[in-house]
C-alpha cells in the first residue's frame, strides 16, 4: 500500500499559506491605501504610490488563488463560506475594483486625481474591512443546512466580526506604514515611524481584545486554546507577540529601516497561527472540517504537483520582481 | 418556487454582467501583449526607434486595460461560490484544479512580470526586459488555455464520474481539460482576440492617418506602421477565423445539436433540406419563428454539407431543454455579422496594399475606424452564443441552471447586481475615456512608457539616442 498522504490537511496548509501570502504582500499595499489621507498630495503620495505600483497586481493575485484553490480543494466550504457572507464579499470585490484601477487612473487624469486618490483611499478601507468582517463572522460559526447555507443575510454583522474588521484595518495600515519606512526616506519616512507608533499601539490592543473574545465565541475554541497539555503549546503565541511587539518598538525608536516591517509581518503571522489554532481542523465553523469539505483525492492530487512546482517558481519570480524594484522609491517613477 | 426563480434569473443577469465586463479586457489584451511582444522583438531586431515608439505607446493602454482586466477578473473569482454554491460545490472537483491551473501557471506570471514590462526596462537591461514582456504575452494565452478548457468542460463534459454527494469527480484529467469542444473553442477564441486587437489597433492608425494626411518628416509614420501591421493582421485571421467558426459550429451540432438548433432558429424538424433562417422573430412561445427570411436547404448546406440532408428541429426535445431561443438566435447573427464585416475590411485593405493605397484612401480609413469596436460586439455576441446556448443547464446535460445557484433572497441579489452597474460604469466608464484620450494622441518619437509621477512631458523633448544610452547601460549593469 503506498503511503497515505492526508490531503486535505496538506491543501489546508496550502490555502492557509496562499491567505498568508495574500494578507503579507496586499497587507501593505492595502495599508498604504488606508493611510492616505495621512500622507500629503504630492511628492509624498506619489512616492508610496510608486513603491507599491510595480507590485501590486502580483500581490492582489494571491488572493485569486486563495479563492481559486478554496474552490479546487474544499469546492464545499467555498460555496458555503461565500454565499454565507455575500454582503462583506461583493462589498470586498467592489472595493478593490476601485482601489485597483486608482494606481493607473490617478496618473492618466491629474484634473480627477483627487477623486481616484479617495477612491484609492476608501476602496482600500472597504476591502480591508470586509476582510476583517469575513474572518470574524466565519470564527463565529455558520449556519448550515444540507451543503448549503441557511442563515439570514445580515447574520455576518456583529460587535465581534466589526471588532475583527477593524483590527485588521489596524494591522494593514501598520503594515502599510512599516513598509514605507522601509522603501522611503525624508519627511514620509519620519511621518511613518510616528505614523507606526500609534498604530502598533492599536494593533497590539486590538489583537488583545480579539484574542480574548474568540475563546468565548465557542467551547471548542476555549479547550484548543487552554486544555493541558496543550497550552503548553498555545502559549508560546501570546508569549511571542510580547517578544515581537517589544523588538518593534526599540526597533522603531532606533529608527531602524527594515526591522519594524519584518516586526509587524512577525505579529501577523502569529495572528494567523492563532487563527489556526483555533479553526482547526474545521474550515467552516462549527460543523464542516476540512475533510467533510475537500473535493474528492483525484482532484487534490492533480493538484498538488503543480502547487509543489509552481509556487516555487512564483515565490522565485516575485521575489526577483521585488528585487529589481529595490531600494528607496522617489515620487519620480521608475521610468 | 416563484422567488427562487426570480433570485436565480438575477444570478444569472448578474454573472453575465460581470463576465461580459470581465471579457472585454482580457479579449483585448491577449492580443495586445502579443502585439507588443512583436514590437518589441521588432526593435530588438532592427533597431528601428520606431517600433520602441508604438511599443511604448501601446503599453501605456496595454497598463490600463489589464488593471482593469485584473479587478474585474478578481470578481469573476469569487462569483462562482457567491452567487453559484450548489455549482461550486458539485462542479468544483473538477472545474476548480483547472482555474487553480490558471492562477498558478498564468496569472503569477503575467502579473509578476508586469511591473517589470511597465516599469522596468531601465532597471533589467533590454534581454531581460523582454523576457518580462513575452513571460507576460505567453502568461495571457496560458490563462486563455485553462480558463476555456473549464468554460469548455461546461459545455461538453467528459472524463468524469459522480459520486454519492452528487459531486462530479474526476476519472480522466486529460479527458477532461481537452474535453470535445475545447480545441475549437480554444482556436475561435484566440483568432477572436487577435481580431479584437488588431481592429482597435487598425483604427487608431486609421485616425491618425486622417488627422495627418501629410507624411512628410515622418508626421504619420507611426500610423503607417500600425496600420500596415494590423491590417496584415486581420487579411490573414479573418478568413482563419472564419474557418474555426465553422468547424466549432460543426462540433457544437455534434454535441449540443439543441444549441445550433436555436442558433438556426429552426423550430421544426426538416425531413429533407432545412433552409437557412437568415433573419427572423423565434417565438419562444409559440415555437414559430416569425417573420423568417430563408434561403432553402442551405442551413443542411452549411450543416451537413448535403442540400438534402434531414435536420432536426426544437420539436425533437422537450420543451424543458430549450435555451431562450431568441437571444441564442441574434447574438449568433450579431457575431456572424461583425465576422463578414471583417472580411470585407482584409478584402479592401488587401486589394489597397496591393494598389499601394495602403495609406491615402480616406474611405478605407474611415471604414477601418468605425470598425474598431466591431471586435468587442463579436467576441461578446458569440460569448452570448454559446453561453446562453448552454441554458437551462451550467454543465450541459447534467446540472441546471436552477439547481446550480446559492440559497440567497432575491433583494440581496439584485442590490448587488445593482452595485456591480453602477461601480462598473463609472470605473470602467473612466477607464475606456482614458484609454481613448491616449489613442487620440500620435505616436510619437521618443514616446514615454507608461512613467508615474513626472509632469507629461510635450513629445519629442528625449532624444532617442540618449533613451537607447540608458537603456545599453542598463543592460550592461544587468
Amino acid at each position: 500500500m503506498p503511503f497515505a498522504f492526508d490531503l486535505p490537511a496538506i491543501f489546508a496548509f496550502i490555502i492557509a499559506f496562499a491567505i498568508f501570502a495574500y494578507v503579507v504582500m496586499d497587507g501593505f499595499d492595502l495599508g498604504i491605501g488606508i493611510l492616505f489621507p495621512a500622507i500629503p498630495a504630492g511628492h509624498e503620495r506619489d512616492s508610496a504610490m510608486n513603491s507599491i505600483a510595480p507590485v501590486w497586481d502580483g500581490n492582489e493575485t494571491w488572493l485569486v488563488l486563495g479563492g481559486g484553490g478554496l474552490l479546487a480543494a474544499f469546492p464545499l466550504a467555498y460555496g458555503m463560506i461565500l454565499s454565507a457572507l455575500y454582503a462583506p464579499i461583493i462589498a470586498m470585490l467592489l472595493a478593490l475594483v476601485f482601489r485597483g484601477v486608482a494606481f493607473e487612473f490617478r496618473w492618466r487624469d491629474p484634473g480627477h486625481r483627487a477623486f481616484w486618490d479617495i477612491a484609492f483611499n476608501v476602496g482600500s478601507t472597504v476591502a480591508t474591512l470586509a476582510q476583517g468582517i469575513t474572518l470574524g463572522a466565519l470564527l463565529q460559526g455558520i449556519v448550515i443546512r444540507e451543503r448549503g447555507y441557511a442563515g439570514g443575510w445580515f447574520d455576518w454583522l456583529t460587535p465581534f466580526s466589526l471588532l475583527v474588521g477593524v483590527s485588521l484595518v489596524c494591522g494593514y495600515a501598520l503594515l502599510g506604514a512599516t513598509w514605507l519606512i522601509m522603501k522611503s526616506e525624508g519627511a514620509l519616512q519620519e511621518r511613518c515611524y510616528r505614523l507606526g507608533f500609534r498604530l502598533g499601539i492599536a494593533v497590539i490592543l486590538a489583537m488583545a481584545a480579539v484574542s480574548a473574545w474568540t475563546p468565548f465565541l465557542r467551547d471548542a475554541y476555549w479547550l484548543r486554546w487552554f486544555a493541558w497539555p496543550q497550552v503548553l503549546f498555545t502559549a508560546q503565541v501570546p508569549l511571542l507577540v510580547v517578544i515581537a511587539s517589544a523588538v518593534f518598538f526599540i526597533s522603531l525608536r532606533r529608527q531602524h529601516h527594515y526591522t519594524p516591517f519584518l516586526m509587524a509581518l512577525g505579529l501577523f503571522v502569529l495572528g494567523l497561527a492563532g487563527l489556526g489554532i483555533s479553526l482547526y481542523p474545521y474550515v467552516v465553523p462549527p460543523a464542516v472540517s476540512i475533510w467533510d469539505a475537500a473535493a474528492p483525492n483525484v482532484s487534490l492530487k492533480f493538484m498538488l504537483p503543480g502547487v509543489l512546482v509552481m509556487v516555487p517558481i512564483i515565490l522565485a519570480y516575485t521575489g526577483y520582481s521585488y528585487w529589481v524594484f529595490r531600494g528607496k522609491t522617489g515620487h519620480e517613477g521608475y521610468h | 418556487m416563484f422567488e427562487a426563480f426570480d433570485a436565480v434569473l438575477l444570478a444569472r443577469l448578474q454573472f453575465a454582467f460581470t463576465v461580459s465586463f470581465h471579457f472585454i479586457f482580457p479579449s483585448f489584451s491577449i492580443g495586445l501583449a502579443s502585439y507588443l511582444a512583436v514590437l518589441e522583438g521588432l526593435w530588438l531586431w532592427t533597431g528601428r526607434q520606431i517600433y520602441l515608439d508604438l511599443f511604448k505607446y501601446w503599453l501605456k493602454i496595454f497598463a490600463l486595460a489589464f488593471g482593469m482586466g485584473v479587478v474585474s477578473g478578481i470578481v469573476m473569482a469569487y462569483q462562482f461560490g457567491t452567487n453559484w454554491a450548489a455549482f461550486s460545490d458539485k462542479a468544483g472537483p473538477v472545474i476548480g484544479p483547472l482555474m487553480a491551473y490558471e492562477v498558478l501557471t498564468a496569472f503569477f506570471l503575467e502579473a509578476g512580470f508586469l511591473g517589470v514590462m511597465l516599469f522596468g526596462m531601465n532597471r533589467v537591461g533590454r534581454t531581460l526586459h523582454y523576457v518580462a514582456t513575452l513571460a507576460v504575452a505567453i502568461g495571457t494565452f496560458i490563462s486563455a488555455f485553462w480558463i476555456l478548457s473549464a468554460n469548455s468542460w461546461m459545455q461538453t463534459p467528459a472524463g468524469f464520474a459522480v459520486n454519492a454527494g452528487g459531486q462530479f469527480v474526476p476519472v480522466d484529467w486529460l479527458a477532461v481539460i481537452f474535453n470535445p469542444s475545447f480545441p475549437y473553442r480554444l482556436v475561435h477564441t484566440v483568432f477572436g482576440a487577435y481580431l479584437t486587437t488588431a481592429l482597435v489597433v487598425g483604427a487608431v492608425g486609421a485616425w491618425h492617418l486622417l488627422r495627418t494626411k501629410s507624411s512628410e518628416g515622418g508626421a504619420n509614420d507611426g500610423a503607417r506602421v500600425m496600420f500596415s501591421m494590423a491590417m496584415g493582421m486581420i487579411t490573414v485571421v479573418a478568413p482563419l477565423q472564419i474557418l474555426a467558426g465553422d468547424q466549432q459550429g460543426l462540433n457544437t451540432l455534434e454535441h449540443q445539436p439543441v444549441k445550433v438548433m436555436a442558433m438556426e432558429g429552426h423550430f421544426e424538424s426538416y425531413n429533407s433540406g432545412a433552409p437557412l433562417i437568415l433573419f427572423g422573430w423565434p417565438d419562444q412561445a409559440t415555437g414559430v419563428t416569425r417573420y423568417a427570411v430563408e434561403i432553402p436547404k442551405a442551413s443542411s448546406l452549411i450543416l451537413k454539407h448535403s442540400l438534402d440532408a434531414p435536420l432536426q428541429g426544437l420539436d425533437s426535445v422537450d420543451r424543458k431543454e430549450w435555451p431562450p431561443v431568441a437571444i441564442v438566435f441574434w447574438a449568433f447573427r450579431v457575431m456572424v455579422g461583425m465576422g463578414t464585416l471583417m472580411l470585407a475590411l482584409a478584402a479592401f485593405s488587401l486589394l489597397a496594399r496591393v494598389t499601394r493605397r495602403l495609406y491615402d484612401w480616406p474611405l478605407l480609413h474611415r471604414f477601418a475606424l468605425v470598425m474598431g469596436p466591431a471586435g468587442f460586439v463579436a467576441v461578446i455576441a458569440g460569448w452570448v452564443t454559446t453561453e446562453v446556448g448552454r441554458q437551462p443547464y451550467t454543465v450541459h446535460g447534467l446540472l441546471r441552471t436552477v439547481d446550480s445557484a446559492s440559497r440567497l433572497d432575491a433583494p440581496a441579489v439584485a442590490a448587488s447586481l445593482l452595485a456591480f452597474i453602477v461601480v462598473y460604469f463609472i470605473v470602467f466608464g473612466a477607464g475606456v475615456i482614458y484609454i481613448l484620450r491616449l489613442m487620440s494622441q500620435p505616436p510619437h518619437r521618443g514616446e514615454m512608457g507608461p512613467a508615474h509621477g513626472q509632469p507629461m512631458r510635450a513629445a519629442g523633448i528625449t532624444p532617442s539616442p540618449a533613451v537607447a544610452e540608458s537603456l545599453a547601460a542598463g543592460g550592461k549593469e544587468a
